[in-house]
């Protein structure tokens, strides 16, 4: 491989570290500060991928798909306001998260106030029911022959060898602000009451909060970040099928991402991703029975175990204090006196 | 707040039953407002159920629980907390791993920053808040003396510091009324003292009224007055504490089972 085929297979890494990191934070938002066991990322990966997918891609078109027959060709649609800038790609990554938030205030709903291990049933449940759906909804996302040519961000704007260093700035900036954003929530009050739940439901309850309520904003909050992480995938492989979503690289390895990089920190989701991500694909390279998938595979799951046994916390571990304000306050202090 | 004048807590033909055993059998009770009232009796009299029943942790078989002349039973835990009444448990459920202070930042009510939306649109008013309620949070560890330990894990404290701590979630909440579940088991002498001394100083000077179960027999006629005697689910007697004391209803139900 010459050096600029590195360099691209590099970028197309990062890409999906990148993608991978945005998961990791909604599921750090569900099971770091929460608790919630949710083991049906694959379901709003899923959803959040169609959902931009459909929304973009054109449709009917019997030369491309016999089936499908739904196509919302977003930036068709939202051409007329050009803004300079492929706003229909902001839009499906909303629209991805918000179709994934209705559906995870559905299911919590149901399922939020029974014991732990009904929502990771349901969630389980949910995962599986959704690839089924479009899997036989033929109309809806072509069945299991998928969704294919998903448009590019800014396609036209850069030559194809470059549009992966176009994208890899898209996910990073979105990646960048989705871990803004949940850090503010998280470093709030809000936060607070999250975590509180998590190590006692009761105290929690008896210190006047509506445990339920929390749980809920929670699973919506931590499922509308997996839609968008979905459509941030759906547009840069650009196509989706039913076997796209399989458990292993859909819902365990983001787990093994979160726990290796530090449960209940999002610095932690987001370094666990790069640090996973890399092992995953780097092991690929390793010599004889090493790059078999099933070695990779037992790689994962050793690391996993390695890190429960060894460093508990993950990497980074938890942080002490959730509450920015007090901490400013605390750091202002000395410079005082 | 004068003392003793009007009934705050009243709980009327209170009923619970779990599947055929009746906990809690008819038991009326009531509390009077400004005063420091024990709940005794001996093990599986229904004390904690009916400390349960009255914070909506356990809803009625049958009966009313009032406070303040308002019904109250059937309401969930967090709406009782927000009528004025906060309670402690036996066995201290701190939130380990979270700080003492986060343990205490937690509770005060209407905070701005537990709502999503302000997090991110008026940060500053967070912020604000936060400030107060941290303020609020180390006056009451300065009061139960837990300052120096207030970046700690609640988890690390010893027994008797996470009884301190969880009286302190009841003071910061601002309650009208504390219900207090064995605040003295597993708590040694010298930090008895101060339990003591901080529960009266909270009824005292902040008006706060207390309700207690307690096993320590001296700490509870130190402390409280009147007592109320729960045994088999329903109330046998109340009174002053030498009242009580000398209730041969009393000595049955705490000695009756014993041969000879």
């Amino acid at each position: 491989m010459d050096i600029s085929g590195i360099i691209s297979y590099t970028t197309g890494v990062v890409i999906m570290a990148g993608i991978y990191a945005v998961f990791s934070l909604g599921l750090n938002i569900h099971w770091g500060y929460t608790g919630l066991f949710n083991i049906g990322i694959a379901g709003f990966f899923a959803l959040g991928a169609y959902t931009s997918a459909i929304l973009t891609t054109s449709a009917p078109d019997p030369d491309l798909f016999e089936d499908f027959k739904f196509g919302g060709d977003l930036p068709a649609l939202l051409s007329f306001l050009d803004p300079g800038i492929d706003l229909w790609f902001f839009v499906a990554l909303l629209a991805a998260g918000v179709v994934c938030g209705v559906v995870a205030l559905g299911i919590g709903f149901i399922t939020l106030r029974l014991r732990d291990d009904y929502l990771a049933i349901a969630t389980l449940g949910i995962a599986e029911s959704v690839r089924l759906v479009f899997l036989n909804e033929k109309w809806l996302a072509n069945g299991s022959k998928g969704l294919y040519r998903i448009p590019k961000f800014m396609g036209d704007v850069v030559s194809a060898e470059n549009y992966e260093f176009l994208y890899l700035v898209a996910v990073l900036l979105v990646l960048a602000v989705v871990y803004l954003a949940v850090q503010q929530v998280i470093k709030s009050p809000w936060g607070r009451v999250l975590k509180a739940i998590r190590e006692d439901e009761t105290t929690a309850a008896a210190s006047g909060k509506n445990v339920f309520s929390f749980k809920l904003q929670s699973f919506v909050l931590g499922a509308f970040i997996m839609g968008i992480g979905g459509a941030l995938y759906a547009h840069s492989v650009r196509f989706v099928a039913p076997i796209s979503f399989d458990p292993l690289l859909a819902t365990f390895i983001i787990w093994a991402m979160l726990m290796v990089g530090g449960s209940g920190n999002n610095k932690g989701a987001v370094l666990g991703a790069f640090v996973v991500w890399g092992i995953w694909t780097g092991t690929q390279f390793l010599p004889g029975f090493l790059s078999d998938p099933n070695f990779r595979l037992f790689m994962i799951g050793f690391l996993i175990v390695a890190v429960i046994l060894l460093r508990p916390g993950g990497i980074l571990g938890e942080e002490r204090r959730v509450s920015r304000a007090a901490q400013e306050r605390e750091g202002a202090a000395p410079s005082e006196l | 707040m004068g003392r003793g004048n009007g009934i705050l807590l009243e709980t009327q033909v209170a009923v619970k039953d779990f599947d055929g055993v009746r906990a809690v059998n008819r038991c009326s009770i009531r509390v009077g407002a400004g005063t420091i009232t024990g709940l005794i009796g001996p093990n599986g009299a229904g004390k904690t159920t009916l400390f349960n029943l009255i914070t909506g942790f356990l809803r009625c078989t049958g009966g009313r629980i009032l406070f303040k002349g308002e019904r109250i039973d059937g309401l969930p835990p967090h709406e009782v907390f927000h009528k004025g009444v906060v309670r402690t448990f036996q066995i201290p459920r701190e939130l380990k791993r979270m700080t003492v202070m986060e343990n205490l930042m937690l509770v005060p009510s209407t905070q701005a920053g537990e709502h999503i939306w302000n997090s991110w649109l008026t940060p500053w008013r967070v912020s604000r808040q936060e400030r107060e309620n941290e303020t609020r949070a180390l006056e009451v560890l300065r009061f139960v003396n837990l300052v120096s330990l207030k970046d700690e894990y609640a988890g690390n404290l010893s027994t008797g510091q996470k009884k301190l701590l969880e009286l302190a979630r009841t003071l910061v909440a601002e309650p009208q009324m504390v219900l207090l579940d064995e605040p003295g088991a597993g708590v040694n002498p010298t930090l008895m003292k101060e339990l003591v001394e901080r529960i009266r100083s909270s009824c005292y000077d902040k008006g706060i009224t207390f309700l207690l179960i307690e096993h320590d027999m001296d700490l509870v006629m130190r402390l409280c007055n009147p007592i109320i005697v729960m045994s088999n689910g329903e109330k046998i007697a109340e009174g002053s504490p030498q009242e009580v004391q000398q209730d041969p209803l009393v000595l049955q139900a705490y000695l009756g089972g014993l041969p000879g």
